[in-house]
């Protein structure tokens, strides 16, 4: 494991800012801790102080300190995404295992809602959520919903690579001393899909985080804990840019890219760890 | 032949599933939730005025028939689809009595052109570059576009939208950045209001065509560099066929099928995008209508766009999915 990480970073330029990325974003969650200031509180600085040596970020309209909101919204948001993409990998390594190693009707049955839910178009159905549930929308629910809709993808994916495990003569070896099934895919074949799961982790991540920042910039979800989308609503909502309060908005958005281009080096780089045909091409470079 | 309307048929069928799962699915989500649509729509209409309590039973009796609601859950799911096969959504509340129907009928044609158009020119540029990326593989520029393309396909298009109406907006106004044609114009059709629409169309559809390009980009050159290694190609190159010649029968014709596919299984993603964007620049579609409905509470509005999203994706994705195995003709279509 680690000269596996060691040799990417030494060789895999992507992979290296991807993880420094990364560990910036974890500094940044560690560091939300030692806010000086509660959360959601409000005006407990001057209001719209441009940054300074003091509030290094400026202050909000509504007298937060912009950099403490940025470091609790980054650990609220990736805190999310880690939550859809740990429930969707566990639905995703169900699906796919059993529809793989199972076949037959189970794996059409499984196959049919899989690809139902893979070209339902999501937002319309987040916003009916919404419109639904209004006030008794809140974290935990929004994250058993994305987690909901989020794993068919790789589900797919999981179950073309449990197809060809099951072939392999240790599958008949294990089916013949034994082995129920549920421990064939617990300890056969789950190892084998780990790396694609840690894959697909990272573009879950990039797709949910997405979602919530869209809703909470519309105000669709619990608008009281601060998140990157959150402070662009607020900032929204009190006309930042046209008051002039450029630092408010310019603050998530700059983080939110910066986290999403780490996001996604880190998921091009492990896929190309994944699959070496990709790695002749670069040595063919 | 008979392949491939069995494999129509097949499609068919797999597309009637996720009309079915997909509606009903809208079906229970307002149907299981505790919020009571008809209260709702009461506590709305009686907020600023007092309402003889009479007036509110009889409301409350009108608007129970008007959302389908009479009868326990099954009956209210058998009219909920039998409403919808005739195509009744409801009249609207927010702009009663117009029907939801013709409201979203309105809008539609706005959300329709824009996703086109916009994935017409992202398909075709990011295949395009991605062909030529992965066939002049030492180009420097090529590498460049293609680094720039890739690295802004993973920004959730809300904020990539958000970051050209600042740029267009506020420190470069050169483009109009809300609506879809100007405030007073004259809606007679006409040269001058097509060029209005189009120019109120670039900013939204620039946002969509740099975020979608990139991953067109991404698979057409990985197909691509995997084509160009081919024993038959090689054997053009040294028979002496031309590189542009190389590159477009040869090479591009058999990497476009697998895109296509790619093209399906996206294009719920691209339309959620595109409703998305729509907001950002308040463009008179199928997004703005929604937010629109949510804020106004208008609940058959926003059951009607979400049931007929879901049935127009999953149509488009059949008709895409049907066409793709015509154009390669060694597909027997399975």
């Amino acid at each position: 494991m680690f000269t596996i990480v060691r040799d990417l970073i030494r060789y895999n330029i992507e992979f290296a800012i991807g993880l420094l990325i990364l560990l910036l974003l974890i500094g940044a969650v560690v560091l939300s801790f030692f806010s000086p200031y509660p959360a959601a509180d409000i005006y407990v600085v001057p209001p719209d102080m441009p940054p300074d040596a003091e509030f290094w970020l400026g202050t909000t309209s509504r007298g937060q300190d912009t950099f403490w909101q940025l470091m609790i919204g980054l650990r609220n948001t990736l805190g999310f995404g880690v939550g859809v993409a740990f429930l969707s990998r566990i639905l995703s390594l169900v699906v796919g295992l059993t529809a793989g190693y199972a076949g037959g009707r189970t794996d059409r049955v499984l196959m049919a809602i899989n690809d139902s839910i893979m070209v339902i178009p999501q937002f319309p159905i987040l916003v009916l959520f919404y419109f639904v549930l209004k006030d008794n929308m809140n974290w935990l629910m929004l994250v058993l919903i994305l987690s909901a809709l989020g794993w068919s993808y790789d589900a797919r994916l999981i179950r073309s690579i449990a197809m060809s495990l099951r072939t392999r003569p240790f599958t008949m070896q294990s089916v013949y001393s034994g082995m129920s099934m549920r421990k064939i895919l617990v300890e056969e074949h789950l190892p084998y899909v780990m790396p694609i799961v840690f894959a697909t982790t990272m573009n879950n991540m990039i797709w949910s985080i997405g979602m919530e920042i869209t809703l909470s910039v519309l105000g669709f979800t619990d608008v009281d804990t601060p998140t990157m989308g959150q402070m662009i609503y607020w900032a929204n909502s009190h006309s930042a840019l046209i008051s002039g309060i450029w630092w408010w908005v310019a603050a998530p958005v700059g983080a939110i890219v910066i986290l999403f281009v780490g996001l996604f080096l880190l998921s091009m780089s492990m896929n190309e760890y994944i699959d070496p045909r990709s790695r002749l091409n670069r040595m063919g470079n | 032949m008979t392949a491939y309307l069995i494999f129509v048929a097949r499609r068919f069928g797999q597309l009637l599933l996720v009309v079915f799962l997909g509606i009903s699915a809208t079906f229970f989500i307002t149907h299981m939730t505790p919020v009571d649509p008809v209260a709702e729509t009461i506590s709305v209409i009686t907020n600023f005025s007092k309402a003889d309590p009479e007036a509110i039973e009889l409301m409350r009796k009108t608007l129970t028939e008007l959302y389908g609601l009479q009868g326990n859950v099954f009956e209210q799911y058998i009219s909920f689809w039998s409403r919808l096969l005739r195509g009744d959504l409801g009249p609207s509340l927010s702009a009663f009595p117009t029907p939801v129907s013709q409201i979203i009928f309105r809008a539609l044609p706005w959300t329709v052109g824009l996703m086109i158009s916009a994935t017409l020119i992202s398909f075709l540029i990011g295949n395009a570059l991605g062909a030529l990326a992965g066939y002049y593989r030492k180009s420097r520029i090529l590498k460049i576009v293609s680094l720039g393309l890739i690295g802004l396909q993973p920004i959730p298009y809300y904020i990539l939208a958000f970051i050209l109406l600042i740029l267009f907006g506020f420190v470069w106004p050169v483009l109009p950045i809300a609506g879809g044609y100007e405030m007073n114009a004259d809606l007679t059709l006409s040269f001058s209001l097509v060029l209005d629409i189009i120019r109120h169309s670039i900013l939204p559809a620039l946002a969509l065509v740099l975020v979608g390009a990139g991953s067109w980009l991404t698979g057409m050159r990985a197909l691509t560099s995997n084509i160009v290694t081919e024993d038959y190609v090689t054997f053009a190159e040294l028979g002496g066929v031309g590189s542009t010649r190389i590159l477009r029968s040869y090479v591009v014709r058999n990497a476009l099928v697998p895109q296509l596919t790619g093209l399906a299984m996206s294009l719920g993603a691209i339309f959620n995008g595109t409703v998305i964007t729509e907001i950002v620049f308040g463009y008179p579609g199928i997004g703005t209508l929604l937010i629109d409905a949510v804020h106004a509470g208008d609940y058959s509005l926003v059951l009607g766009l979400a049931s007929l999203s879901i049935v127009g994706v999953a149509i488009a994705v059949f008709l895409i999915d049907i066409l793709s195995p015509l154009l390669d003709p060694r597909i027997k279509a399975e």
